[in-house]
């Protein structure tokens, strides 16, 4: 069966390239329905259960996606009329922004005064023109002491403050809407620059983020899939020191990207930061099948066989090894199925689909243009064997010493694992060279996190908010929220009526307190609600019926574990202090800081099918349980060193990383099945030593899975340098992985198998000493001399 | 009384004198002023009227919350009216009265009456723009029509629920109004407002009032008895429910001040 594939494609060439242009083509017109989707909620899958406790609570209350101005003025103090006159004009400009619907700034803050009996609402920069330096400790003192300001909207200080604008976005449409926004931000942002250009402008807010997300992924496409092909090209002339088969190569890796994409173009996917990191990862893969088939053709026609037969020979001795990683690799890229987050189903699937097209052009459109294409060896290629050798002989000769030294490093390296903190930061999904994140960062540093935990508090009845026994736990709960060490900001109905108290007593901040009777609190919030300006209403902070109220505590940038921290003590708050209400704790932040968890969970199921499965695929394809079980230690160890090399590296772990383990496990395993193959073959076919055996493998694969490792770390390093740090890390992590794969291979395996074999051999010979004592001591002879 | 009826007279006479010249030289603003004049002469000199409204909100998923209230309302010449409405649920703000003097231009004036606190605060807010009583309906859309408030185009004739309708646009004159512009159905017959489309400061469509089930009272003045505003932007929804009305009451000026206010239930 396999003959007559290949075959066809080296007796016509020609017709197998043409009908592969053509279903190339055909199947890559479907790209054309790609596209990419920079929501952040793409991260969550719909039964996520953070992400229905947030769309649940999004249901009961106002949405809260934003945008967000950054302002921080040259001189150092925003409270002059000429810095307060330009956030004015920005606040009025900001009302242009597409799907806006409210602008809060220090300028349009509705100031309330309390005279006598008359109660003055306005905002606090009514007539910007009029301001002189007289208003300013005035202005200064009010906005730097209202709870609805501070650390939000304007700085202890006053040295940095924010334009917010809330939008509503629609949402059918957010591959348009998200950029609508995102380029009028912007154009304001050019404008405010231009006319008042004594400030910095920042820009953050979801939209911002949500925009990053789909920014830097189209710029690393246009950088990072470029220097790929830059790099495999390079690799290749340089290893292979041939253009056809280098020229043959990229066209295989063309049409196995070209053909993926397409196909989950028909299939209906779209893109996404992480997916959009295939077509570099497929590129890396499909070069490995080429890389050996390349090498043994090679080998062949320097041993004088004529281009055709070289070529049989090449596929003949090659295409089960390949059809096996192929497979191996596809199964573990489909291990992240189990992935909590959709993106990373996606880029397993694309990457499975891409490395088993990879396959079949390797088999089939590889050799056809070979056979087209003036081929001649390249004579590099013979230089380095020696090489191979002596490293051979280096590993036999130090094994006694090898074994337990590699053994003691990985136990010490893979210690360090479970050393890893868990962490989802999502404004730490992009690297510091991202403007989302300089500007989330400069807030975080001068003002308020990006992080926000939202609480809602339910009485359970109608109008239940204005008892005064639920306001007090709301206010003690606020005020114990305020006092958390990470807090910058918090949100709270208590506060709204605390103030309304003081302003309804001619402001006497004795009065700042919560009233005491049910039918105060609600006529007060009926004031205050009939004093709300354009844009703004109760609903922000409470539900229809006045059942239930929303806190929204704003947080330094923290780690998932402090934000879980954090809900936890929440609930247990009021587990402890007021049980008789009903509690939702839900945000983006937590959703984040939830997936991290729940995708380890549940990629270490994906995980260990994969490992059961490749497990069983390789003991099958060797014909022997015994090297089946042997292998698992060389598939398993990488994953374990890398994560453990990744505790000094970065010491931080989460959503991307976790589904590495799965993802490199599939093609860590390649260069087990190329090794032990050979390895088994000698000793089974020739009836060679285990000694012997590591010499014939390192000598028939030890160069290509070297060139082959040397291509995949440099294509996984290219990822790693991805401004995407989601994507950066797993290509990062997936690089030292592989490395270390290689050197487990090269220096660990091969002394296990000597020890393990020997072992073998001895009772075999004890077995034999009895029956037939000279074959014993022919053996040991041979043993001996070839250990030299 | 008798100058303002004067006063009104002379203008539908000038107004079907233009309506005559129309034919020729009418421009569409002045068409759509013309018409704007219309409906305010003919909702003219209604005095005073009583009213009880029900008020129901409803958010996205149309959970509701609703509201009651009764009103007094004293027309007032050349200006926005004066209205006094009473609070009667939800029962913890029964009693809670609110007195507004609307105005064409500028800050309405209004006074708060909280019977939990026992005194009445007057609240001085530019604030025409914002909700109502948590409602779609702001502060200015339930304010009196007046016709100094907009300038005004007329932009066709089209079909509506009630026979032929103008559509007229309305741009505000008060820098502190939240819209752009309004978008006004005015059906021929009775020169009744039946939609208006409200347009946000960025000139997005943000609400549309549909008015329903119009009455005729005192054989002059029409009232709808369903007012159903629907904010596109948030999905949220109010609809007013209007009962009760009555008309030519004896009410003057004395019935809306702060003492009244006060004593009002």
């Amino acid at each position: 069966m396999r003959e007559r594939i290949y075959n066809f494609a080296l007796n016509r060439p020609w017709l197998v390239l043409l009908l592969a242009i053509v279903l190339v083509f055909g199947t890559a017109y479907g790209a054309k329905n790609l596209v990419f989707k920079g929501d952040y909620k793409v991260f969550f899958s719909e039964e996520n259960p953070q992400l229905t406790d947030f769309e649940a609570m999004q249901e009961i209350y106002s949405k809260s996606d934003n945008a967000v101005f950054i302002l921080e003025p040259k001189n150092g103090d925003i409270f002059t009329p000429e810095n307060l006159t330009a956030i004015h004009w920005l606040t009025t400009e900001a009302w242009q922004v597409p799907y806006s619907t409210r602008v809060d700034s220090i300028s349009n803050f509705q100031h309330t005064i309390a005279e006598e009996d008359d109660l003055i609402v306005e905002d606090l920069v009514l007539a910007p023109g009029t301001l002189t330096a007289a208003d300013m400790p005035r202005i200064k003192q009010i906005a730097t002491s209202d709870p609805l300001l501070l650390n939000k909207i304007i700085s202890k200080t006053g040295h940095v403050s924010i334009v917010n604008v809330t939008l509503q976005l629609p949402g059918l449409d957010p591959i348009t809407e998200i950029p609508e926004v995102a380029s009028k931000v912007r154009a304001i942002q050019a404008a405010f620059e231009q006319q008042y250009p004594n400030f910095n402008v920042q820009l953050t807010g979801m939209v911002m983020m949500n925009t990053a997300f789909s920014e830097t992924s189209l710029s690393d496409s246009a950088t990072l899939v470029p220097a790929m092909f830059g790099i495999v090209l390079l690799t290749m002339i340089l290893l292979l020191r041939s253009f056809s088969g280098t020229f043959a190569t990229l066209i295989v890796i063309i049409f196995s990207i070209a053909g993926t994409m397409g196909a989950v173009g028909w299939f209906g996917f779209y893109l996404t930061g992480p997916s959009v990191s295939a077509p570099t990862m497929i590129m890396t893969l499909a070069v490995a099948d080429c890389i050996h088939i390349l090498t043994s053709y090679y080998y062949e026609m320097r041993h004088g066989k004529a281009k055709k037969e070289a070529l049989q020979e090449s596929l003949r001795v090659n295409f089960k090894p390949i059809l096996l990683t192929s497979v191996t690799t596809a199964i573990g890229f489909m291990s992240m199925n189990f992935s909590d987050s959709p993106p990373f189903r996606d880029l397993g699937n694309m990457v499975a689909i891409g490395v088993m097209l990879a396959f079949v052009f390797s088999i089939t459109v590889f050799p056809a243009l070979l056979m087209i294409l003036p081929v001649k060896p390249g004579k590099a290629t013979a230089d380095n064997h020696g090489m191979m050798e002596k490293f051979a002989e280096f590993v036999i000769a130090k094994r006694k010493l090898l074994l337990p030294v590699t053994a003691v490093i990985i136990i010490a390296i893979a210690a360090f694992l479970p050393q890893n903190k868990l962490d989802d930061n999502f404004v730490e999904y992009f690297d510091t060279t991202v403007d989302f994140r300089k500007a989330t960062d400069f807030m975080e540093a001068n003002l308020s996190g990006l992080s926000l935990i939202e609480v809602s508090v339910d009485s359970q009845t109608s109008s239940g908010i204005n008892d005064p026994k639920f306001l007090k736990a709301v206010g003690d709960f606020s005020e114990w929220m305020r006092a958390l060490p990470d807090t910058d900001h918090v949100s709270t109905i208590s506060d709204v009526l605390k103030r309304l108290n003081k302003n309804m007593h001619g402001d006497d901040q004795a009065y700042y307190r919560l009233p005491e009777e049910r039918e105060l609190s609600a006529q007060y919030l009926l004031l205050y609600e009939m004093s709300l300006p354009y844009g703004l209403d109760l609903n922000n902070q409470l539900n229809v019926d006045k059942s239930s109220t929303r806190i929204i505590g704003t947080f330094k940038n923290l780690s998932s574990s402090e934000q879980i921290a954090i809900e936890t003590n929440m609930y247990q708050w009021f587990a402890d202090n007021a049980p008789e209400y009903k509690i939702d704790i839900a945000s983006p932040t937590l959703m984040f800081a939830h997936i991290g968890q729940r995708n380890i969970n549940s990629m270490l199921i994906g995980t260990t099918a994969a490992l059961i499965l490749i497990s069983i695929l390789l003991a099958v394809a060797l014909k022997s349980v015994r090297y089946g079980v042997i292998s698992l230690l060389p598939n398993l160890i990488p994953a374990s060193l890398g994560f453990g090399l990744w505790y000094f590296i970065d010491g931080q772990v989460g959503l991307a990383l976790s589904v590495v383990a799965g993802m490199t496990l599939g093609i860590v395993v390649d260069d087990t099945v190329h090794f032990l193959t050979k390895y088994k073959h000698a000793r089974d076919k020739y009836g060679k030593s285990s000694e012997e055996a590591v010499r014939y493998a390192f000598s028939s694969v030890g160069r290509a899975l070297w060139i082959t490792t040397l291509v995949l770390v440099a294509g996984f390093m290219v990822l790693a340098q991805s401004t995407f740090k989601l994507n950066g890390d797993m290509g990062l992590l997936t690089a030292i992985t592989i490395s270390v794969a290689l050197i487990v291979d090269f220096i660990f395996l091969p002394p296990l198998l000597m020890m393990l074999d020997a072992r073998k051999e001895k009772k075999q010979q004890k077995a034999n000493n009895i029956n037939n004592p000279i074959v014993d001591d022919s053996n040991l002879a041979f043993a001996k001399g070839n250990a030299k | 009384m008798k100058f303002k009826i004067l006063t009104s007279t002379l203008i539908a006479a000038s107004v079907l004198t233009l309506s005559v010249n129309s034919a020729f030289a009418e421009t569409p603003e002045e068409k759509g002023l013309a018409i704007s004049e219309q409906i305010k002469i003919r909702d003219d000199g209604w005095v005073d009227m009583l009213a009880s409204m029900k008020m129901v909100l409803r958010n996205k998923q149309g959970q509701e919350s609703i509201r009651e209230i009764r009103m007094k309302v004293l027309e007032v010449a050349d200006d926005g009216d004066k209205s006094l409405s009473i609070f009667d649920r939800p029962r913890d703000v029964k009693g809670t009265a609110f007195l507004s003097f609307s105005h064409t231009q500028g800050a309405d004036d209004q006074w708060l009456y909280l019977p939990a606190l026992k005194r009445v605060k007057r609240i001085a807010s530019r604030n025409k723009s914002g909700p109502f009583m948590g409602s779609e309906f702001s502060f200015e859309d339930l304010a009196s029509f007046e016709i100094a408030k907009y300038t005004y185009k007329y932009i066709e004739d089209q079909a509506c629920d009630l026979g032929q309708c103008f559509v007229v646009e309305q741009y505000p004159t008060d820098k502190n109004s939240g819209y752009t512009k309004r978008v006004v159905w005015v059906d021929k017959a009775e020169y009744r407002m039946i939609k208006t489309d409200f347009y946000d400061r960025k000139n997005s469509l943000l609400k549309t009032l549909t008015s329903l089930d119009y009455q005729q009272y005192k054989g002059k003045f029409w009232r709808a008895s369903t007012m159903k505003m629907v904010n596109h932007q948030s999905k949220k929804s109010t609809d007013l429910q209007w009962v009760d009305y009555r008309f030519g009451n004896g009410l003057t000026e004395s019935d809306f001040n702060k003492n009244t206010l006060k004593r009002a239930r």
